[in-house]
């Protein structure tokens, strides 16, 4: 109880009781306590010899890196064609799947609580696994290619574009949902009518925000062989060829600006 | 033509929202249901089109027993029950064209509605109650550009083109500056007369409700407590609906200060009428 009454007499006000305010300097001590503690184990756990030098070798890696090898860059179009193209196509296919199953999932829409869960269920699995894991079981299944890429790209989107959208669901304005319900539609025409309208802005975003980051996942998927520049990536760091690498890298940063420019125009065109 | 008897509703929170409602609505009579926040008058018309579900009694519209009905049945039945809301409940992303023709769904399959091909009468038929509401200029407006007169113009027009034979009304003027409120709500008595339109009106302007209903029913705490012609609430009429109060310094009708803005309190009727469904 946080109001009391000062000696004088008059109600006085604090933001916690005494006892709260106790337990909050607790909790401070106890988190900086652990967080020392994490500092210790991890600095037993090092070996500083390595690090003492890290100024050097970095020094070394990056004078072996320069100048990068211009002309390795006519390899690479090919292979930075591709990425795209995962990107791209995993993203369309990941979305396509993921709109029936944030409307499932949502609970305004969910023709049925069990439905829901199983929903949910095809969510969280998608989203626990990382895209270059996703990757690595795929290019097993599948055999090495750009195929496994643009699946383990499509699998790893349907988690993330599902739920948000379905939280986009959730947070619609019920009355036009009540109104269209009112005319007598259906159910399919009251999620048209009523509800689609409403969640336009957040999907496209979602869409492309998602599509942004599959370029920049794309990148890597060949390093497990599912294609793209990635491999090239793989092939130039075994070789030691580091003035490829920095080519490379150059390459993968000015296609994530590029694509990062379009997102924002395009989510800015339509919201 | 509409006939309620013994309706009761209980949310599942265990309040009840109304008891043991009787109520007859004749052909083309326009009813104004009055009362305070919280008293179960939004309750009471989403019962007649089971935008929520009442617990007990009968609802009957003409010959049809609206309560018993499920699918595709009480989808027609609501095709017969216009409503239209306070916030006037329109999709603001879509045109205002659009909105009008929703009132049709009922009627057209999915496809055409997914694809906006809705049948030429139909199409005519909105273009009509759009220059009859009088907004012909803003039919490819889209719904949020409209002031809130306008959007309420919107939303009747919607509720129309249904072809109903009821219109549920609630608040229509609640979110309204006092002119365009009248205004509103003679477009609302001008257009049940012309189609004989029963409606039910909830209303919290007692003197709005005075001016333009048939018929005033007082609705405290879920249970009718007046019906009767609108010279017949008197001052302590209101004090049993609303409870005491200095009534005389009540505006008159035609000349008075800016209605107040409704009490928050509507906002967790809506809630739970949207969570009831």
């Amino acid at each position: 109880m946080p109001v009391s009454l000062t000696p004088q007499g008059l109600p006085a006000w604090q933001q916690r009781t005494t006892r709260a305010q106790w337990l909050q300097y607790a909790a401070w001590l106890l988190g900086i306590s652990l967080f020392l503690l994490c500092w210790k184990v991890i600095s037993d756990n090092t070996m500083w010899v390595f690090v003492e030098d890290a100024g050097r070798q970095g020094s070394d890696l990056l004078s072996r890196m320069l100048p990068p090898r211009w002309d390795y860059a006519s390899v690479l179009w090919k292979p930075m064609w591709d990425t795209l193209n995962i990107a791209t196509l995993g993203t369309a296919i990941g979305i396509m799947m993921a709109f029936p199953v944030a409307f499932l999932a949502a609970r305004n829409t969910t023709p049925h609580p069990l439905v829901r869960s199983v929903a949910l269920m095809v969510i969280v699995s998608s989203r626990s696994i990382n895209s270059l894991i996703w990757a690595m079981l795929l290019v097993t299944i599948l055999g090495p290619g750009v195929l496994a890429g643009i699946i383990a790209i499509a699998l790893r989107s349907i988690g993330f574009v599902g739920k948000l959208l379905y939280e986009a669901i959730e947070e619609i304005h019920p009355t036009p949902v009540e109104a269209i319900s009112a005319t007598g539609a259906t159910r399919l025409q009251v999620m048209n009518y009523g509800v689609l309208p409403q969640i336009m802005p957040a999907f496209a975003g979602i869409s492309v925000y998602r599509w942004d980051i599959n370029i920049r996942e794309s990148t890597v998927l060949g390093l497990v062989g599912a294609g793209g520049i990635g491999l090239q990536l793989n092939a130039s760091i075994n070789n030691l060829a580091w003035n490829q690498v920095s080519v490379i890298f150059i390459m993968i940063f000015a296609t994530v600006l590029v694509s990062e420019w379009i997102s924002a125009r395009v989510r800015h065109a339509i919201i | 033509m509409l006939t309620l008897s013994g309706v009761t509703k209980r949310y599942p929170t265990g309040d009840r929202a109304l008891t043991d409602i009787q109520l007859t609505l004749p052909k083309g009579q326009v009813m104004a249901l009055i009362g305070p926040s919280g008293a179960g008058k939004s309750t009471l018309i989403r019962c007649v089109n089971r935008l929520v579900e009442p617990t007990q009694g009968s609802i009957r519209l003409e010959e049809t027993e609206i309560t018993r009905l499920s699918g595709n049945a009480l989808r027609q039945a609501r095709r017969s029950m216009g409503m239209i809301f306070q916030e006037y409940a329109l999709v603001d992303r879509l045109s205002v064209m659009e909105n009008v023709l929703s009132g049709r769904l009922g009627y057209v399959g999915f496809w055409r509605s997914f694809l906006r091909r809705y049948p030429q009468d139909a199409v005519a038929e909105a273009f009509r109650l759009l220059e009859r509401v009088g907004l012909p200029h803003a039919i490819d407006k889209r719904a949020d550009a409209l002031s809130g007169g306008q959007r309420q113009r919107v939303g009747i027009a919607r509720a129309l083109l249904q072809s109903p034979k009821l219109l549920l009304v609630d608040e229509p003027t609640a979110s309204l500056d006092p002119k365009t409120s009248r205004q509103i709500m003679r477009l609302i008595r001008e257009l049940c007369a012309e189609r004989e339109l029963a409606a039910i009106i909830n209303i919290h302007d007692v003197a709005l409700a005075q001016q333009f209903a048939d018929r005033i029913v007082g609705l405290r705490a879920g249970e009718i407590v007046f019906d009767g012609l609108p010279n017949e609430l008197t001052s302590d009429m209101l004090t049993t609906i609303y409870g005491e109060e200095e009534w005389d310094t009540t505006p008159e009708p035609m000349d008075d200060e800016p209605a107040a803005e409704p009490p928050r309190a509507r906002v967790f009727e809506g809630l739970a009428a949207g969570g009831a469904q």
